[in-house]
């Protein structure tokens, strides 16, 4: 990597210093955005899909073939729809919603790690950062539901915004544990402590902190059975009942980045990263041997990114309160009691990932 | 100029610029916007002096939970504006003395004569592997765990206060039984009923 940049440095000599710098992160981020609205388009297409056969139907099928073009033909749709501003909106806030949304969805891409020495920043507070960004994210729907000036959206953004605060703190007290037998706040580290083998990895003493944290993810980013920020049976649509067109189209790509970041992040936290699941087994470990992390990285987090379309598929709506009951009477103890659990873990270095 | 000169003048500029147009924005949920810029900006300067511990903090805190408790406020409320306008001219010109003796202070203490590169030099850039979270952590552990730990004592009383006295009024509450509420089986809301059906004839 290093001789690459030396010889680029060579051939254009000027390329160099602060320019060099700014060029080279605009590159890695572009490489990272591309390949990830590539995914959410197909995600979306793979949930309509998941959900069809769980029902007993087929699904999109027929915009090219099995239907694989769906996803560009809905873009294209939405991209040619018009765009409607509500009466006595506040047009500013009304556009600026989706942007904040957004933005934080992709920015917080940035410190992931996708394979050793693979990311786009290592932060020394990567795990901060995500948490930082994640939280600013709860901005976009705030605003949508307020510049709307319209009723349902109102109720939506006051549903989302106690819901993502109430489940940031549970999140937060969820990671803690896992910053307290990693011994590091940067994901990059978290990852490097959970080699080994399958059992090093931080999902058997953080079981139930790995549930409470999905059971989150879901909160945080409106899915079912926790999707009141939306339901459609309440509320119409919430949030973006008066969005149409490409301003829709941006909140749904950030709330599927949102999904798919949340299932990366379960793997980094819980199921070891990029490592493989074969590391420490005689000759499985050789013969996988050349298969790069990433792969192992997206694997694993296809099956949280399936599990997603698996849970709405299958449970009811949540009521309001029963969510907030879940996140302060039921996750939050149970957090605050597992970081007691690890202490004493830590302490009486129990098992092999002290 | 060095790029974190640069950078450090655009964040400056936009610090600035976004607080002075939160104080002078009429809409209070675009001045609580501002301020989330200004909190931006500041977290920003705060990562170029390497406090990128108590950066990531600022938005976190600030950003992530009390200026989202804010703008729920706002929204919550119906600002009358004009009965805000009609008081503005009889707060003047008391507001603009606590502004200027604000100002005069601010100038005196945080001036040139306490801050200036003369009092204090610029801090010397740390090596890369300089871990700003490790070092504080260590700090707070071991030179200062008494204080740190008394604080959050003092946090924990006050969220417990603040729960006793939202739940004063023991007997004026609705409460629900969410283990009656779970357990209930679909027998206990809804019985079905054999009717026996006339046919046509009306037998």
């Amino acid at each position: 990597m290093i001789a690459f940049w030396q010889w680029i440095h060579a051939l254009i000599p000027w390329f160099d210093g602060a320019i060099a710098t700014i060029v080279i992160i605009l590159i890695k981020a572009i490489a990272l955005v591309m390949p990830l609205m590539l995914v959410v388009a197909y995600f979306t297409y793979a949930e309509r899909k998941v959900i069809g056969y769980m029902q007993l139907r087929v699904g999109p099928n027929r915009v090219g073939p099995k239907g694989w073009l769906q996803p560009i033909a809905d873009a294209l749709k939405l991209m040619t729809k018009e765009i409607i501003f509500p009466s006595k909106a506040n047009i500013y806030l009304f556009l600026l919603a989706p942007v904040l949304a957004i933005a934080p969805a992709i920015a917080i891409w940035a410190v992931i790690p996708f394979d050793e020495g693979m990311y786009v920043a290592n932060l020394d507070i990567s795990l901060l950062y995500v948490l930082a960004i994640g939280s600013v994210g709860v901005y976009g729907i705030i605003l949508a539901g307020w510049a709307s000036n319209s009723k349902y959206p109102l109720l939506g953004a006051l549903r989302s915004a106690s819901l993502l605060v109430s489940y940031e703190i549970v999140i937060g007290f969820a990671l803690v544990t896992v910053v307290m037998i990693a011994g590091s706040v940067n994901l990059n580290d978290i990852v490097m402590a959970q080699k080994g083998s399958i059992l090093n990895w931080y999902w058997i003493p953080l079981f139930p902190m790995m549930i409470i944290f999905f059971i989150s993810a879901l909160v945080e980013t409106n899915r079912a059975p926790f999707d009141v920020v939306e339901g459609e049976s309440e509320i119409v649509g919430g949030t973006h009942v008066e969005y149409s067109g490409m301003t829709f189209a941006v909140f749904f790509l950030a709330e599927y980045a949102n999904m798919i970041f949340m299932a990366v992040l379960a793997v980094i936290l819980f199921f070891g990263g990029w490592h493989s699941p074969f590391e420490g087994i005689a000759y499985l470990e050789a013969g996988f041997a050349w298969v790069p992390g990433i792969i192992w990285l997206l694997a694993k987090s296809t099956f949280f990114m399936f599990l997603y379309l698996w849970i709405r598929a299958t449970f009811p709506r949540f009521r309001y309160d029963q969510i907030m009951r879940l996140s302060w009477k039921v996750f939050l103890p149970w957090t605050i009691v597992w970081i007691f659990v690890v202490a004493l873990m830590t302490q009486l270095k129990i098992g092999p990932w002290f | 100029m060095s790029f974190d000169q640069i950078l450090f003048y655009v964040f400056s500029f936009w610090f600035i610029a976004a607080s002075l147009a939160m104080i002078f924005s009429r809409n209070a949920a675009k001045a609580v916007l501002f301020l989330i810029l200004a909190f931006f900006s500041a977290a920003s300067i705060w990562i170029l002096l390497e406090a990128e511990f108590l950066a990531i903090t600022l938005i976190l805190v600030y950003v992530g939970a009390v200026m989202v408790l804010f703008l729920f406020v706002i929204k919550m409320l119906n600002i009358d504006k004009s009965s805000l306008r009609a008081k503005f001219a009889s707060y003047l010109p008391l507001g603009l003395i606590v502004a200027a003796i604000i100002a005069a202070e601010m100038a005196l203490v945080l001036g040139n004569n306490q801050f200036g590169l003369e009092m204090m030099a610029a801090p010397a850039r740390h090596a890369a592997d300089y871990s700003n979270i490790t070092v504080l952590a260590l700090q707070l552990y071991t030179d200062y765990v008494y204080p740190f730990e008394l604080a959050a004592v003092l946090l924990l009383i006050a969220i417990i206060a603040a729960i006793t006295l939202v739940h004063r009024n023991e007997g004026n509450r609705k409460t629900q039984n969410i283990a009656e509420q779970v357990s209930v089986k679909a027998k206990d809301r809804v019985y079905l009923v054999s009717i026996t059906t006339p046919n046509k004839e009306g037998k």
